[in-house]
Parts: C-alpha cells; structure tokens; sequence
C-alpha cells in the first residue's frame, strides 16, 4: 500500500487484462471524483465490465495500478473491495427469492450482537429514505418487479458502507419510468458525495446522467470527455472506431426472389415484456441479410420466432415462398419446430456456451447429425450409416479437427463446435439459412473459413440471414443490414452504401416518434 | 380404550426414531445436499449405539446410567457422522450425483453394519442390550402412573422427548440466527451466499455431517427402544429411513411440522395393526401391507398439493441436489 497524490476517489493507470490469447483490457486508464457520475460507454465486448470486474474484485489485473482514495491497491475478491467502499450490481442479481429485503440484506453479514430483523429492517428504511428508494423490507423477492430488486441490489451495497458504486448497465432492463426513478436515486447519491460509475451504451442516457463519459473500444481506451461537450454523433463515433478493412469477398445478389415475409412480428418473454414489437421485413434468396442490434435486443426471439420455437402474439404473421412454388405462400406460424426445418428453413444458433443449442455436448458428431435425421426410415433400428458418412463429410470439407467422430463434441475447441454446428444445418440444403453469432470466440481464420460458408450458399441461392455482432463483419459481408432496437425495427440499411455511425446510432437511438415505449 | 392408547404408544415411538432422522435430513437438505441415505446412516448409526452400549455394560459389573447413554448417543452421533463425512466429500468436494451417492450410501450403510453386527451376534440371531433398554425405556417417575393420561404422554424414554425440544431449537436456529440465515442462503442460492462472503463449502460439510449425526441417533434409539434393545439379522431400519426422507417432504421442510407429521405418520403405519380391533373387524393378512402404504400415498398426496398450491414457501431449496461450483473464467 502507497500512498499517492490523487484528487480522485477511484483512479485504474494502465490496466491491461487478457483471457488466454485475448486481450479483454490493454492499458485502460479511468478515474472518478467523489460525488461524480461517470459513464463507461463502449459497444458489447468493448471491455467495459470486465474492467469494473477488477475494480470489483471478480477479476485481477495482468498490470496496472488501482488508486482507491489516494491509496494504491490490491484488489483480490469481492470482500477486498467492500472493504474499500466498492460495491457493484451485476446484470444478474444475487438474490435469495424466498427471502425478504431484509433477510437480503442481513445475509453474510457478521456482528457480535444478537441477530435482529428488525433492528435491519429499520436500518434499511433509513436508506431508503435517505435516497428516495421504494422498498419494503418485509417484501419477498419473489412478489418484487425487475426495478425493485435492483433496488434492493443497491440498498445491500449501501448498507455495507459503499461509497464507490458500479451499475452494469442498470437501464437494460427497466421500463423509460423506472430508468427516471433509478437516475433520480442516482442524482441523490451523488448530492451525497459518492461516486458513482454507469456501464452503459445508450447515449442518451449518458448524456442525461453522467458527469463525465470515459470510452472504450475494442478493449482499447479511446477518451473521456466531459458530458457538456458531447454530442451524439461525437460519442457514436468514438464509441465504433475507425472502420476497419476485412476484405472478405461479396458478390452481388443473383436475381433475388421473396423467400420470408415477416409481418407484424410481436412476441412476448416469460415475464410479459414485448421483446419483438411490429416487425416487418422480407427476406430474398441469394442475398445475406445482417442483423444488428445490442445484445438482448430480440435477435433470439426474431430467429426462434421463425424457426418456430418461440410463441408469437397474435396478428403475427411469417409467410414462406418455397423456392420454385413462389406463388403459392405459406403461413410457417403455428407449424411445429420440425415441420419448419423441413420445409427448408434452418437455424445454426451458437449461444454464449455454444453447446447450449442445437448440439448435445456429450455425444460425438455423428451422434449429433443423427439429431436431425433420425425420423427417416421406417427401420425399427435407426440408420447411423448416413449420419457417419455426412459427419465425415462435414469433418473433410470444413476440416474439423477432432480426434474421432464419436469424440462427444463438448471436448472439442469452440471453433470446431461451431463449424459441426454450421455444418450439419447446411448439409441439409436449406432454402433459409439463419445463423447467430456464428464466429462468436473464433480465431480470425475459422471465422473467415465459416463467412465463405455462408457467401457460397449465398451463391447457391439460399436466403441467408446473419445475426453478428461486429460491425465491420456486417459491413463487409452483408447485402442489407437490419437494426433492432429495443425489440424493434429500427431501419434497414444497405450495407454497401452505409457507415458504421448510421448502424451505429440506429442501433443505440430509437428514430424520434418510437421512443415513448421502447 | 386400551388399544387406542397402545396405538398411540406405538406411534410415539415409532414417530420418534423418523423425527431424529428427518430432523437431520432437513439441516442436510436445506444446504443444498440431497441425502438419500437416510436409511444407511441409520444403520450405522443405530448399530455403533448399540455395540457401545452392549460392550459397555457386559464389561463393567455396575454399569452406571449417566456414562451408557453417553456412550449410546456418542457413538452413534459419531458414526452417523462420519457416513455424512463420506456423502459430504463425495458431493461437495468431486461433486459426485447426490441421488447415486446416496443410494451408494444406503446400501454401504444397511451391509457395513450387518458385517460388524455378525462380531456382536457371535452365531446367534439377535442379542439384547437389557441394561441400556431399561435405561432407553425408563418412564417419568410419577407423571407416567397418572391413569391414561399418564399412559398416553408420560410413560415414555427420555429421547421421545428430547427430539421434541431438538425440533423446536433446530426451527428456532433456521430462522431466528445468522446461522441459520446463511444455511438456507446455501441451500436456496450458493452463489449468492459465497458474494455475500457465506463459506459454502463449509456450511454444507457442517450441516451434512450434522444432519447425518442426528439421523444416526434415530437410529440408536429404533435399536435401544423401539426395537426393545435388540440388535438381530433382520431389521426393518431401511423401511423407517425411506419413511422419514418421505416426512421431510410432507413438512415441507419444516422443523415444526416434523413434530406433529412423525407421530401421524406412526399413526398411519401403525393402523393396521390397531384399527380393525377398535372396529371390530379382521382383515385378511395380504391387506396389512397395503395399508402400510398409507403414509407414502399420504407424502404423495400432499406433494400434489403443495404444488397446486405453488406457495414459494413450501417448496424445496432451490438448488435441492445440485453440486455448487464457483464461476471460473
């Protein structure tokens, strides 16, 4: 422990954190006063919370220095850094349901005096009062709103004496009301001297909010700017970067024809909320159609609503045009999962633990061709011939590395699951082909292996839609992007002519008019 | 008069040696662990009690009473133990499937027991442990001599009332301490409990070998009392443990709810044995079996209740039977 001169509650000097061969954080500077609102602003993947995870002590720094209130540190667990007066809340909340508030906030917590709900439950109020929170303590966190267990998220770090408080992206789930409820706690808490730092990428809440707004990109630091000064179009193009060439070949679309109308696309998650709101667009063969958005913005719900996994309200409507038979439509919604993707109309969803969809980690690759195959035939035996033969296939012509073809494919490396996965959904010669995060963790040359996958159906004719989370990918591989917002369509753009600061603000600013419910 | 009080003598004890282990298969349970060797422990632990206390009193001329009981209860809480210890570092530590370890356990317990039981058995069938018996069954002095009412709640061994005053300490411990707070923390949500600074680890070791501990008293006093302080080949420990596992859910988790669903249970097992004489009536033998069925179709019964019902509270912990490892990245 040095002491060092600093007019900051909260200094990070040249913080550098990689994970393997990637590298998270590369000389990341910040630094936040007292009574302070800072924003730490960046696209997804930028690096934003995995540089608060070491401020919060979830992760350690390869290098670099944290100064907490003039003192340099190390921070080794999350205790360490409640010791300090850090307390972070998540974008999951760590919260018992059958308890109450109180009993929340009482958990792990020692003292030498007789445990007293009561006497907690009063503290409790205090802060709440204090603040301007709206929480009973009585309450159980089963019967609490989204809004209200944040809240109680906030009550527990202030209770253990935080003074330096982290939100990960607190707004992404709040409705416009309770996001003005949580900026108004937050104004109090800064009238009261404590620092307060905002993961975040919607801008206008930067600029509602926040003192200061210190960037990342890619990892990389990029500026902090002073809010006064900001616009934006000045954040948005900090926030992108400098375009980047990736050079992967696109050619133009061969006599496109209508394969997907999706009308009036509205569906619901299981706590109520509209994840997809009056969705129209159509889909052509030979073209790849990118699909932009933040992460959580209703990529999923859009995909599995075609693929017919996922419910939709009603007045939804998504008509097919079989390829050849284009005059006569049909109607994929309310048609079983199965029926779907024979009809020619496949999914590759690669989830952030890529086995969780579509492939069963602990069988081997023929074992998961035979997924889809396995009601052919009438023999009571199944037929494992022909999945052997097109796991072969799939292992000789995306040159799967595995060490045999019954090796349960969760011990192969993340760019192999994926390739397995993209495989077997184009073996089957889908007329739609909708990949998501299909380069999610891949090296720079598996990802190019698995673009050329896609440009050659393309060639072939197949509707390709491509959910991505590079821009630059989206830019260079795609014919027209969509961008959702929020759960809605916020424009379509043609890739050719775009920039990375159109898709980038269609991305993080509903069009004027949309935004009283988004 | 005379039957229905024999009845209810019979459902005490029978009720106590299932509420000692559903007492402690509930501490198990509440920390997450999900010991489906209740029926092993028990063995183990009722068979440690008795060897203790049977060596004891046929080495000394005076045994005295204070030291048997010791000796009786130490045992077996120690043995039991130490059956948990092993579930424990199976479950916890190599994160081992509870449910097969459990079973494992059972089996492991009802065999290892029988081996030793052989030494002490000496060629014969069954053997008896007449002075910890006596001391077991020792009734209320006084109290017990009251007419039926005496009969009813007096006439019985220290522990049918110990359990009792247990059940009430463990309720009070679950929800009115830290302690308790932190262990259905773990039970409810351990990654929750490890960032509020809760050690899971630990607090799943103690309450399983706890847990087991009193499970192996149950045990103890089935052989010292219940079974009349005789250990023999063939026992019926195995059928009382799934019993109580099957109490546990009844309760719904609930230390109090033990108290009145274990003398029920004992009740209902016990019916076809009391009921057609109150009535008058004989049943034929293949039905006795039937209508010791009653307490199972009960806990099913009241499953498909609670989930109608669907109160948050009567569920189980929530993470019941998952091994708990911390995110690494």
């Amino acid at each position: 422990m040095r002491v060092i001169a600093t007019q900051y509650a909260v200094e990070l000097r040249n913080i550098t954190k990689t994970f393997g061969s990637v590298v998270a954080n590369n000389n990341v500077s910040l630094n936040v006063r007292s009574g302070e609102i800072l924003s730490l602003l960046g696209e997804n993947g930028s690096g934003k919370t995995t540089l608060m995870n070491m401020l919060a002590g979830i992760y350690f720094p390869d290098s670099g220095q944290i100064i907490i209130k003039g003192t340099e540190v190390t921070i080794r667990d999350p205790h360490d850094a409640l010791a300090l007066g850090i307390g972070m809340i998540h974008q999951h909340f760590k919260l018992v349901d059958v308890f109450t508030a109180a009993e929340n906030v009482a958990l792990g917590l020692e003292g030498k005096e007789a445990f007293n709900i009561k006497e907690i439950s009063k503290k409790v109020r205090a802060i709440c009062e204090r603040y301007g929170f709206d929480i009973d303590p009585a309450q159980k966190v089963y019967d609490m709103s989204v809004s209200q267990k944040q809240t109680l998220e906030i009550v527990k770090v202030l209770y253990r004496g935080a003074d330096i408080l982290i939100l990960d992206e607190p707004t992404a789930v709040l409705t416009p009301q309770e996001t003005e409820k949580l900026f108004a706690v937050i104004r109090n808490m800064k009238a009261d001297g404590k620092s307060v730092i905002i993961i975040t990428h919607k801008l206008h809440e930067v600029l509602e909010v926040s003192d200061r707004v210190t960037i990342l990109c890619k990892g990389e630091y990029i500026a902090t700017v002073e809010t006064g000064e900001a616009t934006e179009l000045s954040l948005t193009e900090m926030m992108v970067g400098a375009k980047v060439t990736l050079d992967i070949g696109r050619t133009e679309p061969v006599n496109p024809v209508k394969r997907l109308a999706v009308k009036k696309l509205s569906c619901r998650n299981h706590e109520g909320v509209k994840v997809l709101d009056d969705i129209n667009f159509d889909v052509y063969s030979g073209e790849i159609l990118g699909i932009a958005g933040i992460s959580g913005c209703g990529q999923k719900e859009l995909l599995e609503a075609i693929a017919g996994l996922q419910p939709t309200l009603s007045g939804s409507s998504v008509e097919y045009y079989p390829p050849g038979e284009e005059d006569k439509p049909c109607q994929l919604l309310g048609k079983s999962a199965r029926e779907i993707h024979e009809r020619g109309i496949s999914l590759a969803f690669v989830p952030e633990d890529r086995l969780g969809m579509g492939l069963v980690g602990s069988m081997g690759m023929t074992g998961n061709m035979m997924l889809k195959s396995y009601t052919e035939g009438h023999s009571f035996f199944l037929r494992s011939k022909e999945p052997r033969e097109l796991a072969e296939q799939i292992k000789d012509e995306l040159g799967v590395v595995t060490p045999g073809l019954n090796t349960p494919v969760r011990r192969l490396s993340g760019g192999n699951v994926q390739k397995v996965l993209v495989g077997r959904e184009i073996s089957s010669n889908p007329a739609v082909l909708m990949t998501a995060y299909a380069v999610r963790g891949l090296d720079i040359n598996t990802s190019y292996t698995i673009y050329h996958l896609l440009n050659e159906q393309k060639e072939k004719g197949v509707a390709v839609i491509y959910v991505g989370e590079d821009l630059d990918v989206l830019l260079e591989l795609c014919d027209r992007i969509l961008v959702l917002c929020g759960g809605k369509l916020n424009g379509i753009v043609d890739a050719r002519s775009t920039t990375k600061e159109e898709i980038g603000l269609l991305m993080t600013n509903l069009k004027a008019g949309d935004s009283n419910n988004g | 008069m005379m039957t229905l009080v024999a009845w209810i003598n019979r459902a005490v004890w029978f009720g106590t040696v299932i509420m000692f282990a559903s007492l402690g298969e509930i501490i198990t349970e509440k920390s997450g662990n999900l010991n489906l060797g209740v029926p092993g422990i028990m063995f183990i632990g009722g068979f440690a009690g008795f060897a203790g206390a049977y060596y004891y009193e046929n080495a000394v001329a005076n045994p005295n009473v204070a030291l048997i009981v010791l000796i009786a209860l130490l045992c077996a809480f120690v043995a039991a133990g130490l059956g948990g210890l092993i579930y424990s570092f199976l479950t916890i530590t190599l994160r081992a499937n509870q449910n097969v370890t459990g079973l494992a356990l059972t089996i492991f317990g009802a065999g290892i027991a029988n081996f030793f039981g052989v030494r002490v058995l000496n060629g014969g069938t069954s053997v008896k442990a007449t002075f910890a018996n006596k001391v077991f069954t020792a009734k209320i002095p006084f109290l017990s001599k009251l007419g039926t009412v005496g009969d009813m709640l007096f006439s019985y061994g220290f522990m049918v009332y110990a359990v009792i005053i247990l059940a009430v300490v463990i309720h009070c411990v679950l929800y009115k301490t830290r302690t308790g707070l932190n262990l259905r923390a773990v039970g409810e949500n351990p990654a929750t409990a490890d960032a509020a600074g809760v050690n899971v680890t630990k607090y799943k070791y103690v309450a399983t070998c706890l847990g087991a501990g009193l499970t192996g008293l149950g045990g103890v006093y089935y052989v010292l009392d219940y079974g009349y302080g005789t250990w023999s080949t063939a026992n019926s420990i195995e059928a009382l443990g799934w019993l109580a596992v099957a109490l546990v859910i009844f309760a719904t988790w609930k230390p109090l709810n033990i108290i009145w669903g274990s003398y029920l249970f004992g009740v209902l097992y016990w019916l076809y044995n009391y009921l057609p004489t109150i009535l008058g009536i004989t049943i034929p033998p293949y039905a006795t079996q039937l209508i010791q069925m009653v307490p199972y179709i009960v806990t099913i019964v009241v499953l498909v209740f609670v989930s109608f019902r669907k109160k948050r509270e009567n569920q189980p912990p929530a993470s019941l039977g998952l091994a708990y490892f911390r995110e690494e990245r």
